[in-house]
C-alpha cells in the first residue's frame, strides 16, 4: 500500500515536472525584462564603406557580402539580394586584428589562483594544451572583441616547455568552435634578463639559473630527438606524452614559439634554432632592435610586445620599446605584435599605434596585427585580410582603429555578427544616469 | 671679506636665499602653436611668453629680445601633464607596520636619480603626486613633485607651494597586510571603517587635551602637565582641521560610500578617491561630497575587488559632475598618460576638452595646486609640453617638456643614456623585461609569501 502511494506520488511529481517544463518558456517571457542579444550568422551586406583590405589596397564606397561564414564578395555595387543590409556610409571595414600572444581566457582574476589556468607544475610540460583551459565564457572575451581584436594566441607560461599555445577566435561556446587553426609549442629560452624590476636575483644567480636551464633544455632536447628516432623506427615506446609532443616539433608538424628577450639570448636562440633545424617563431624579443640584422638574416619571424613597456635597460632611450618593432621591420624581420596581456588584450591596437608612431608606420603596423600574423600562423589562406573566399572575421569602425577616438560599430567573427555589448558597456548603460540618483539625507 | 658680503647681499637682492635655495626658472617664447589651454579653449597660431618660470602673456605676434624663441608652427602646446597617483622617484613606498602611520612622510624618501623622472618628462608629465603605498588604512603623508630632473638634491624636486596630502587605503590591501598578514584589525571592510573612525576620534581627544593644556597655561601660576606629543595624532587632527587632503586608495562602491559617510560625520570635505574602480556606481555621491576621483583608464580584473569595473568609469564620473583625473600608479603608464586619457574617448566619447582636463586641471584641483598649474593661463607656472600632433592622437609624440619655463626634455636633443648615476656595484647593467606595474604594495611583498600565491604580476 505504501509502495503504491509512493508510486502515485512519483507519477504526480512527474506530471507536475512535465507541466512546469512546458510552461517554463512562457513564465520566462513573463518574468524577465529585456532581450538577450546573441551572436548570429546569416547573409549580411556591409554597404558603402572604405574597405581596408590590407593585401589589395583600399576600396572607397565598397561593400562586403558575408554569407555562410565567408566573405562571398568584395567590391562596388554588390546587390543585396536576401542579405541583411548594414549601412556603413562614412565608416571603414578592416580585417579582424590578431593578438600574437595573450592570456585571454586562461585567467579570470589574476590574484585569485583558482582562476589561473595558464601555468602548470614542472619544467617540461609541452603536452599541456592551452586550448582546453580557455574559458569561452570569460567575461574578458566580449570586452576584448568589441575593440576589433577577433583572434588571439592563447599562450601558456611557466617552465622551459610550459605547454602548447593555440590560436582562438573570440566567439563560440566550445574549444572547437573557437579554435582558429594554429598550435605551437612554447619554449622559454634560458634568460639572462630579469623578469621584472622586482626580480632581485644577483647577477651570479641569474647566470647560474640560465646555465642550469640551458643544460636541462639540451638534455630534454636530446631525449626528444632519440624518442623521435625510435618512433620513426617503429619501436615500442612507453607512454611519454611530453616526448610525444616534442617529437612533433622535431618532425616539423608543430613550430616552436621561442620566448627570448635579451639581445645576447636572442643571438643564442637563433643559433640554437638553426642547429636543431626546427620551425620556429621568436616571441617577446624586447631587445630585438639590438640584433635586428641577425634576426632578419635568420628569416625567423618575430612576435613582439607589448610596445607600451619600459625600456629593458636604464641606459636605453625612453622610447626603446616603442621603436623596437619598427627597427626590426626596417631590417627585414617579419613582425607580429602582441599585447602579452589578459583582461586588457583590447589594448593591442594601441600598442600597434605606438609602434606605427615610433617608426613602423601605419601600414606596416596594421599588417603586424593582421596579415603578418595570419602568415606566421599559417592561416593566411583563410584570415588576415578582406578578400573574397576568406573567413568573415572583420570589423566596421568610424576610423583608424589604432586611434582611441575611433568607435568600433560592428564585429563579425567567422560570419557571426557578435553583440556590441559586454559587462563594461552594460555597467555604463546602468550607471551613466543612476536611478535612484543622489538621495539627500 | 667685504667683497663676499657684497656678493651675498647682491645674490639676496636677486632672490637667492641661502636657507631656501631656489630652483631654476626659465624664460622662453613659444610661437605659432595650437595652444590647448584646457580652461579657456583652443587658440590657433598663438604665442606663449614665459618669463622667469611664469606664463607672462598669451597672444599673437608676441616678441621678446634676449630669450629663446621656439617656432611651434603646426605643433600643439598643452599644460604639463599632472599625475595624481604615482610612486616615481621614491626610495620606499610602504611603512606597513601599523594600520595607521600618518607620521611618515614621503618627502623623506625622494630619489632624485630615478630614471623614471626623465621617462615621465618624455611623456609630457611635469608634476607627480608621489604617494605612500596602500598597506595601511591610514598611510603616510605624500609629496607633490615637480620633475626637475638633473638635480641630485631631493629638495629641488619638491613643489613647495603644493597642498599637503595623505594616503588612505580601503579594501583588500590593508585587510591582507594587517588582518591576514599580522592578525590584527583590519581583517575586513568593517575593520577598515573602525580603524579610521578610531583614528579620528583619538585625534579629537588629542586635540582637546592640547587645548585643555593651552587653556590651563593661561591661568596665572598654573603648572599643567603637557600631553604627550604624537606626530601620528597631530597629523590626523590636521586632517580634521581641513589642512591636509586625503587621497584614498579604494575600489568598491560600498567602501567608497563608507568613507564618504565617515568624512561627512567628521566634517571632512578635502577628500579625493584614487583608483576608485567602482566609483561610477556612487558617482552622484562622489560629485556631491568629495574633491573627486582619480582613476585608471582601463585597468580591471587583476584582483577580485576590480572584477566588476568598467573602462567607462572616467566618462560616467565626468558626466555626473565628479572632478575626475586619470593617474598612472606605474612607472610605465606615467610615460603615456595622454594616451590613457584618450581612452575616455573610446569608452564614453568625452570631448577633447573634458579628456585633456583628466590629466591637467582636474588632477591639479585634487592636489590643491589648480591656481598654479594645470592650464595655460597668464600668471600660472610655465609647465608646458609641445606635441607634434594632437596629444589625444595615438600618433602624437611629445617634442619638448618645460618645468617652470626650463626645458627638461627635447626629443631632438635626447642622448642615449640619461641616467644621472651609474651603480658602482653592478658589473653588468641589468635587463628588466617589465616595470613592476603597480607599486602600491611595494615593500610589503613579504606578507604574500605565507599565502602561497603568486601575487606579483598585478598588485596595487
Amino acid at each position: 500500500m505504501e509502495d503504491q502511494n509512493i508510486l502515485k506520488m512519483k507519477k504526480i511529481n512527474q506530471i507536475i515536472f512535465t507541466v512546469a517544463l512546458l510552461v517554463l518558456p512562457f513564465l520566462a517571457q513573463a518574468q524577465f525584462d529585456g532581450e538577450f542579444i546573441k551572436p548570429r550568422n546569416g547573409r549580411f551586406l556591409l554597404q558603402n564603406a572604405t574597405i581596408v583590405t590590407v593585401t589589395k589596397g583600399n576600396i572607397e564606397n565598397g561593400s562586403v557580402l558575408i554569407s555562410n561564414g565567408k566573405i562571398e564578395a568584395v567590391g562596388k555595387n554588390i546587390p543585396a539580394g536576401d542579405a541583411e543590409v548594414i549601412d556603413c556610409t562614412g565608416h571603414y571595414i578592416y580585417p579582424g586584428m590578431f593578438d600574437g600572444g595573450s592570456r585571454l581566457g586562461l585567467v579570470e582574476v589574476n590574484s585569485v589562483p583558482e582562476t589561473q589556468d595558464y601555468a602548470e607544475i614542472g619544467q617540461v610540460t609541452p603536452n599541456m594544451q592551452a586550448i582546453v583551459a580557455v574559458n569561452p565564457n570569460s567575461v574578458a572575451i566580449p570586452v576584448t572583441r568589441v575593440s576589433g581584436v577577433t583572434t588571439t594566441l592563447a599562450v601558456p607560461s611557466g617552465g622551459i616547455f610550459p605547454g602548447t599555445a593555440a590560436l582562438i577566435n573570440l566567439n563560440g561556446y566550445t574549444a572547437d568552435q573557437m579554435y582558429a587553426g594554429f598550435k605551437g609549442v612554447v619554449m622559454n629560452f634560458p634568460s639572462s634578463a630579469r623578469r621584472s624590476t622586482w626580480d632581485r636575483r644577483s647577477d651570479e644567480d641569474i647566470k647560474k639559473d640560465a646555465e642550469k636551464a640551458e643544460k636541462t633544455l639540451n638534455e630534454i632536447w636530446e631525449r626528444a630527438v632519440t624518442f623521435h628516432q625510435l618512433k620513426q623506427a617503429n619501436a615500442t615506446l612507453d607512454y611519454y606524452p611530453e616526448m610525444e609532443q616534442l617529437a612533433k616539433v622535431i618532425a616539423g608538424e608543430l613550430p616552436l614559439l621561442v620566448e627570448v628577450n635579451a639581445a645576447s639570448d636572442i643571438t643564442l636562440a637563433i643559433e640554437w634554432i638553426q642547429s636543431k633545424n626546427v620551425k620556429a617563431i621568436l616571441t617577446g624579443v624586447a631587445e630585438g632592435w639590438r640584433v635586428a640584422d641577425k634576426i632578419a638574416a635568420s628569416k625567423i619571424p618575430v612576435i613582439t610586445g607589448p610596445m607600451l613597456s619600459i625600456p629593458t635597460r636604464n641606459s636605453d632611450r625612453f622610447d626603446a620599446a616603442y621603436t623596437n618593432p619598427g627597427k626590426m621591420a626596417k631590417a627585414g624581420v617579419k613582425v607580429v605584435i602582441r599585447s602579452n596581456d589578459a583582461e586588457n588584450t583590447r589594448n593591442l591596437p594601441f600598442n600597434a599605434g605606438f609602434a606605427a608612431a615610433y617608426g613602423m608606420g601605419k601600414e606596416e603596423a596594421l599588417k603586424a596585427v593582421t596579415i603578418n600574423a595570419a602568415e606566421v600562423f599559417g592561416v593566411a589562406d583563410r584570415m588576415g585580410s578582406i578578400e573574397q573566399g576568406k573567413d568573415a572575421t572583420l570589423f566596421v569602425s568610424t576610423g583608424d582603429p589604432f586611434e582611441t577616438k575611433t568607435q568600433i560599430r560592428h564585429v563579425f567573427i567567422d560570419g557571426y555578427r557578435v553583440p556590441m555589448s559586454n559587462r563594461h558597456i552594460k555597467l555604463y548603460q546602468e550607471f551613466l544616469q543612476r536611478s535612484p540618483g543622489l538621495k539627500e539625507n | 671679506m667685504k667683497k663676499i658680503i657684497y656678493i651675498i647681499a647682491a645674490a639676496m637682492v636677486m632672490g637667492w636665499n641661502p636657507a631656501n635655495s631656489q630652483t631654476q626658472k626659465g624664460s622662453v617664447l613659444i610661437k605659432n602653436a595650437t595652444v590647448l589651454t584646457v580652461t579657456k579653449g583652443t587658440l590657433e597660431d598663438t604665442d606663449v611668453l614665459v618669463e622667469n618660470g611664469i606664463i607672462k602673456k598669451i597672444g599673437k605676434g608676441l616678441t621678446s629680445s634676449n630669450i629663446t624663441t621656439i617656432d611651434a608652427k603646426g605643433k600643439y602646446l598643452m599644460p604639463g601633464i599632472i599625475d595624481a597617483h604615482s610612486h616615481v622617484a621614491l626610495d620606499a613606498v610602504n611603512e606597513g607596520t601599523a594600520p595607521i602611520t600618518s607620521e611618515v612622510r614621503m618627502a623623506d624618501v625622494i630619489d632624485p636619480y630615478d630614471i623614471g623622472l626623465y621617462r615621465a618628462l618624455a611623456g609630457g608629465v611635469t608634476v607627480s603626486h608621489a604617494m605612500h603605498g596602500s598597506a595601511n588604512a591610514i598611510g603616510g603623508q605624500n609629496i607633490t613633485l615637480k620633475h626637475r630632473y638633473g638635480s641630485g638634491n631631493p629638495d629641488d624636486l619638491i613643489m613647495k607651494d603644493a597642498a599637503r596630502t595623505i594616503k588612505f587605503a580601503l579594501g583588500e590591501n590593508p585587510t591582507r597586510v594587517h588582518g591576514r598578514g599580522n592578525g590584527i584589525q583590519p581583517r575586513s571592510r568593517m575593520g577598515v571603517e573602525a580603524v579610521i573612525r578610531n583614528g579620528f576620534n583619538e585625534a579629537i581627544q588629542y586635540k582637546k587635551s592640547w587645548e585643555d593644556y593651552n587653556n590651563a597655561l593661561k591661568v596665572k601660576g598654573a603648572t599643567p602637565v603637557p600631553p604627550k606629543f604624537s606626530e601620528r595624532l597631530q597629523t590626523l587632527s590636521e586632517i580634521l582641521d581641513g589642512k591636509i587632503i586625503i587621497h584614498c586608495h579604494s575600489y568598491r562602491a560600498d567602501e567608497i560610500y563608507m568613507l564618504i559617510n565617515v568624512c561627512r560625520e567628521f566634517g571632512i570635505t578635502n577628500i579625493v578617491f584614487s583608483h576608485v574602480n567602482e566609483g561610477f556606481k556612487v558617482a552622484p555621491e562622489l560629485a556631491a561630497y568629495t574633491m573627486g576621483a582619480s582613476v585608471f583608464a582601463d585597468w580591471w580584473a587583476y584582483k577580485f575587488e576590480v572584477y566588476y569595473s568598467t573602462a567607462y568609469n572616467a566618462a560616467i564620473l565626468t558626466q555626473n559632475g565628479v572632478i575626475t583625473s586619470i593617474n598612472s600608479d606605474s612607472g610605465e603608464l606615467i610615460r603615456h598618460l595622454y594616451h590613457e586619457a584618450g581612452k575616455a574617448q573610446r569608452y564614453g566619447e568625452l570631448t577633447d576638452e573634458q579628456t585633456l582636463a583628466l590629466i591637467t586641471i582636474n588632477p591639479a584641483k585634487q592636489l590643491g595646486i589648480a591656481d598654479k598649474v594645470g592650464s595655460i593661463e597668464e600668471g600660472k607656472q610655465a609647465d608646458l609640453v609641445i606635441f607634434n600632433d594632437h596629444p589625444l592622437s595615438v600618433y602624437a609624440i611629445p617634442q619638448m617638456t618645460f618645468v617652470d619655463g626650463v626645458k627638461y626634455f627635447d626629443i631632438n636633443e635626447d642622448p642615449n643614456d640619461m641616467r644621472l648615476r651609474v651603480s658602482a656595484t653592478e658589473s653588468i647593467e641589468p635587463i628588466f623585461l617589465k616595470e613592476h606595474d603597480h607599486k602600491c604594495m611595494h615593500g610589503v611583498d613579504f606578507f604574500f609569501t605565507n599565502f602561497g600565491r603568486s601575487l606579483f604580476d598585478h598588485e596595487h
